[in-house]
């Protein structure tokens, strides 16, 4: 496992080619090590670092620093609920509870077997279609007790098919 | 005060996301025409248009775009759809719907401040659009409109996207530059500022413009600087895409001429407010502008840059969220003071210690735990932190407490006087 596999050999290519600076496909590179471990690793970090040709502390804090880079293991669907103002006047606070009990989780939680980590975000520019949530930075809006049935059940299944 | 499709010309024109599409709807002779002008002709029609700044500062935009020096040999163009406030959602429609013109738009504005490469820095969450935009800059380097020597001028400018990771601070332009750079997506100090040798993307003068601003422009280069000034008013020309969100019965995007009322956005645009309820406040820009009460006079007001300053709050963003008769503001205010306290980027004392305490002395007070003497400590913590940090969202995170307790102060007393909290969250539920 690692980066430097010749799979993203590509990518990290054109990552590089539209930066002047080595050092600006930081946030890109940890999006592909993110994809490769399931979150930012020390082996993650230390990979980026290398081929930014800066120190592995700075990969780290940078990591640290933005909300979409996994600092531990998530869930193999990693929700997340906007429960931000206006989302909030259009019952996204109930539709979050429903998805946490219907998951059996709390806030920032993963389920036993591990396929869905749950999180209440901020404005996802989405607010016209509360309630919304994204899945792995996919958007799904307009949602509602049964239609979230609904796309845990496709994700189960899609789970299950992979595995 | 017309319904104009200028920037939301998706909604007319069924597949002009597709560059086809497209050009055969006039797509592209804007930067065709702009190349054929000199740089610095290209510059005064956008000055003359008067086009403001759709990022929040309302900020002229050729004026800005003049201010970068002419013989400074690297100069870049950062288009910022980052898109974060409360309430916003206009960049997105914009770039899902009708990317090409963002693209031209951006080009344009290259072309006439010369320069080396354009970057379009997207929100992290924007993850799917990146990649359609990505597509939509590789068909435009096929057809010649971007990259090598476009169109034959012998003008060459790459366009590129770049993903955030979820930080609301990159939207603020310095802080934008940073994480372009692969640094902490903080704010710098200024000077110099971005326009400036040492200021800008890698140290070079740079032209930050919001997504909105940039779709305007092929309109401007095709249509004339006159014609954009004969829609809106003087001093807010053209159109506005405004957010509504919030307890309306047709939330969405919005497109009209600057000048129409809140009261005929809300009302007979947007469908009035639900469930037969009253409305009771307003944002006006997201969360970050100040508060306002519904009153008839605020209803009244036109929804220009001028008149919404003479209404004592700002048209900003024009991410309008809109709360009915059942919504407690003292919740709103909470709200939207977590969110400043979770995106307060922590490199200045007033901003990062305000934010906290701003947030706990909330809490206590929507916990049925506070004294009246609370009114005064949080107006005190606000005050403490107006105009005195490095970027504005140490402004921003003051303003809503501020306007929420001068615009709606029973709405505090009412939780202090009875010593409980009441579950009051959003829409009847
Ligand atoms: C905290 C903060 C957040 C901001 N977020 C955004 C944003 O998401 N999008 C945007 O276009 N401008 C945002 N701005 C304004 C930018 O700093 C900048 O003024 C704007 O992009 C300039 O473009 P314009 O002249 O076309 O409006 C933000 C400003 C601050 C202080
Ligand atoms: S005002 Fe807040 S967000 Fe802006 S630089 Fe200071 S700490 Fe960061
Ligand atoms: S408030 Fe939820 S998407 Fe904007």
């Amino acid at each position: 496992m690692s980066i430097k596999d010749k799979k993203y050999a590509k990518r990290i290519e054109a990552t590089f080619s539209k930066y002047p600076d080595k050092r600006s496909a930081v946030m890109p590179l940890l999006y592909i090590a993110q994809e490769e471990y399931g979150w930012v690793s020390p082996e993650g970090i230390q990979e980026v670092a290398e081929l930014c040709e800066i120190d592995p502390t700075q990969v780290k804090s940078i990591a640290g620093f933005y909300t979409m880079y996994s600092e531990q293991p998530k869930g193999k669907y990693w929700l997340q609920v906007c429960t931000d103002l206006a989302c909030a006047l259009n019952k996204a606070d109930d539709f979050y509870e429903e998805l946490k009990q219907e998951l059996g989780v709390d806030d920032g939680g993963t389920t036993e077997d591990g396929l869905f980590t749950v999180e209440h975000v901020m404005c996802l520019a989405a607010c016209d279609k509360a309630p919304m949530l994204q899945c792995n930075f996919h958007f799904h809006e307009k949602l509602n007790k049964e239609k979230m049935r609904e796309l845990l059940a496709q994700w189960r299944a899609d789970a299950a098919k992979e595995a | 005060m017309d319904q104009k499709y200028i920037l939301l010309r998706g909604r007319e024109v069924k597949n002009i996301h597709k560059l086809k599409t497209y050009e055969e709807n006039g797509g592209y002779a804007a930067l065709k025409k702009a190349l054929s002008m000199k740089p610095a002709e290209v510059i005064e029609e956008v000055k003359a248009s008067n086009l403001r700044g759709r990022g929040g500062a309302g900020f002229p935009t050729g004026l800005k775009w003049s201010f970068i020096p002419q013989n400074e040999p690297v100069k870049y163009v950062a288009v910022n759809c980052d898109e974060s406030e409360t309430g916003t959602f206009k960049d997105r429609e914009i770039m899902e719907t009708n990317p090409h013109q963002l693209i031209e738009g951006a080009l344009i504005c290259a072309y006439a401040i010369q320069a080396k490469a354009v970057y379009i820095y997207l929100r992290g969450e924007f993850w799917d659009l990146a990649h359609e935009v990505d597509k939509a800059i590789a068909d435009a380097v096929k057809a010649g409109y971007a990259g090598d020597n476009i169109l034959g001028s012998g003008y060459s400018c790459p366009v590129y996207t770049h993903l955030g990771a979820g930080a609301y601070i990159c939207g603020e332009e310095s802080a934008l530059l940073n994480s372009l750079e692969g640094k902490l997506g903080q704010p710098r100090v200024r000077p110099p500022f971005p326009a400036n040798k040492g200021g800008g993307l890698y140290g070079e003068p740079t032209v930050i413009n919001n997504v909105e601003t940039l779709a305007n422009v092929p309109w401007i280069i095709n249509n004339g600087a006159a014609a954009y000034k004969s829609m809106g008013t003087e001093q807010s020309p053209g159109t506005k895409v405004f957010c509504v969100s919030g307890h309306v019965v047709r939330p969405g995007n919005y497109e009209f001429t600057f000048g129409l009322t809140m009261r005929e956005l809300l009302f007979e645009h947007a469908g009035g407010i639900p469930d037969g309820k009253k409305i009771k406040g307003i944002l006006p820009s997201g969360g970050s502008g100040p508060i306002m009460k519904a009153t008839d006079e605020m209803l009244d007001v036109k929804l220009t840059y001028e008149d919404m300053a003479k209404a004592g709050t700002i048209l900003g963003s024009a991410s309008i969220v809109v709360m009915d008769e059942t919504v407690d503001m003292t919740w709103v205010a909470s709200r939207v003071t977590k969110f400043f306290k979770h995106e307060s980027c922590g490199k200045c004392t007033p901003c990062r210690e305000g934010t906290y305490w701003l947030d706990k002395v909330i809490d206590r007070i929507m916990a049925g735990g506070a004294q009246m003497s609370d009114i005064d400590l949080i107006n005190n913590i606000a005050k403490n932190m107006q105009g005195v940090t490095l970027c504005a969202l140490g402004d921003f995170a003051a303003n809503p407490i501020i306007h929420t307790i001068k615009n709606f102060p029973e709405d505090f007393r009412q939780h202090i006087a009875s010593g409980s909290s009441k579950p009051a969250r959003g829409a009847a539920s």
